[in-house]
């Protein structure tokens, strides 16, 4: 027998409550129920970070993580990062610039864990930005042009020189 | 959607018990990451969940009246290598902490329920075994602590009796074993995220007061058996020693008499007998240097 639970949580921004089948995992219930499509299904058993979202502050694999646990949390996905007028983000502009997009993929995944990082205001070597972007899988590109994008951003809004 | 029979959501340890005892068969989730992915492969499939990841009473980290160092069992990962009580006692056990998984894993993990798999490849283990820690269990009775080494049974089988509805609320470091110690863990794996050990080796030192001789060393491994487990024969070569090279090699093949690794697709016997001298001596090495000692 179906069992539902109400959760009530913030969702990029706004306040949303939604009876969810406590069987869904919270990729599940942003992709169905929210039509948050940049949460992408990839391994679905946390190992590729697609479906990587933060949930406050913190960067989670929303296909391991219960929806009902969303209850009194405050998540965000990449639509997030829309401006008003639907301009996009720096580290967005910065994935573009580097060539750090092909197929497109991982991309969401890969930014939201670039915002928790750049929300520390710290300034990483390039092998500490590496082990933090671990958690992700790329069949594309290399990793390389990714770590560019996020060591650029990252240096640009700490006003470090970018060579 | 996981193919889940009943979810329970425990609203307080007391709540947990009480559901544990109504449904024996449930399995308890913490943070998922294990319990989860176990459901979608089919292993779990069809199971009841009793989920505790809702109780905030179980996170942190806090010195107790006992000065013991007291883990709360839903403390992620992250959470313990970031931790200030952590980085001053036991340094250690947050950098063994953060080479399991990736970030994200790190962030969902706890180290209850890494401790409550039972498995031999944690990464906490090995640490929490060469640290003699303790575990605290909650369950109709009250509460019940044991040391570590005996919360291990067997493969994937720990200590918890589900018949008094204990669930695991803490792990300790009694002050008698995290003062003046320090040390290392080296985690030997085929990629530096998202795998799982080969072996993992967690040795601690404490010296005597002019540095040069070992007072106590400590030594403990994950993957050289079942289940996590100290190397005696090797603690017993180097306490109360000099400190010398020499020593640091003796202690290195000394663990041989202990350890019982296995032939695995991952790696063969032969292969983690011969990392485990070396990761025993390079651990030890570091250790002596971290406690301020001079090779």
């Amino acid at each position: 027998m179906a069992q539902y639970k109400l959760v009530r949580f913030t969702l990029n921004g706004k306040e949303v409550e939604k009876m969810v089948d406590v069987r869904a995992s919270l990729t599940d219930m942003l992709r169905n129920d929210y039509h948050l499509t940049s949460v992408k299904k990839g391994c679905e058993v946390g190992e590729c970070g697609a479906c990587n979202v933060l949930i406050d502050g913190e960067a989670f694999n929303s296909c391991i993580y219960l929806a009902v646990w969303a209850d009194g949390k405050n998540i965000r996905t990449l639509e997030s990062l829309t401006g008003p007028d639907g301009e996009i983000s720096d580290i967005q502009q910065a994935f573009m610039e580097e060539s750090a997009i092909q197929c497109g993929f991982c991309t969401p995944g890969f930014i939201m864990t670039a915002v928790e990082i750049l929300e520390t205001k710290k300034l990483y070597t390039r092998d500490e930005l590496r082990k933090l972007l671990s958690g992700h899988l790329c069949r594309c590109t290399g990793y390389e042009n990714i770590l560019n994008a996020v060591e650029k951003t990252m240096k640009r809004r700490l006003g470090v020189p970018v060579e | 959607m996981y193919d889940m029979k009943a979810l329970y959501e425990a609203t307080s340890v007391e709540n947990a018990v009480e559901l544990r005892l109504e449904h024996p068969e449930a399995q308890i989730i913490a943070g998922g990451s294990d319990v989860l992915v176990q459901m979608r492969e089919g292993k779990r499939a069809g199971k009841e969940l009793i989920s505790i990841y809702g109780l905030d009473e179980l996170r942190g980290i806090t010195i107790d009246e006992n000065e013991n160092i007291r883990i709360g069992s839903l403390t992620s990962f992250s959470h313990i290598t970031r931790d200030p009580i952590i980085q001053k006692y036991i340094n250690v056990l947050g950098e063994a902490v953060d080479m399991v998984g990736g970030p994200q894993i790190r962030n969902i993990g706890t180290i209850g329920g890494n401790t409550c798999n039972g498995v031999t490849s944690a990464d906490s283990a090995s640490t929490l075994h060469a640290w003699e820690a303790i575990v605290e269990l909650t369950g109709k009775n009250g509460v019940r602590r044991l040391p570590i080494k005996d919360f291990y049974i067997r493969a994937g089988q720990v200590d918890i009796r589900v018949e008094d509805g204990e669930i695991q609320t803490a792990i300790l470091i009694p002050k008698a074993s995290y003062e003046n110690t320090f040390g290392h863990y080296i985690k030997y794996a085929m990629r530096n995220a998202m795998d799982i050990a080969t072996l993992g080796c967690s040795v601690n030192v404490r010296l005597s007061e002019d540095k040069k001789t070992i007072e106590r060393a400590r030594i403990a491994y994950g993957v050289a058996g079942p289940v996590p487990m100290r190397a005696p024969h090797a603690e017993a070569v180097a306490n109360g020693q000099p400190i010398s090279m020499e020593l640091i090699d003796r202690f290195g093949l000394a663990v041989l008499e202990d350890i019982n690794p296995r032939d695995s697709w991952r790696a063969s016997k032969a292969f983690r007998q011969h990392i485990a001298v070396e990761m025993a001596k390079r651990c030890l090495f570091e250790s002596i240097r971290l406690a301020g000692g001079e090779l």
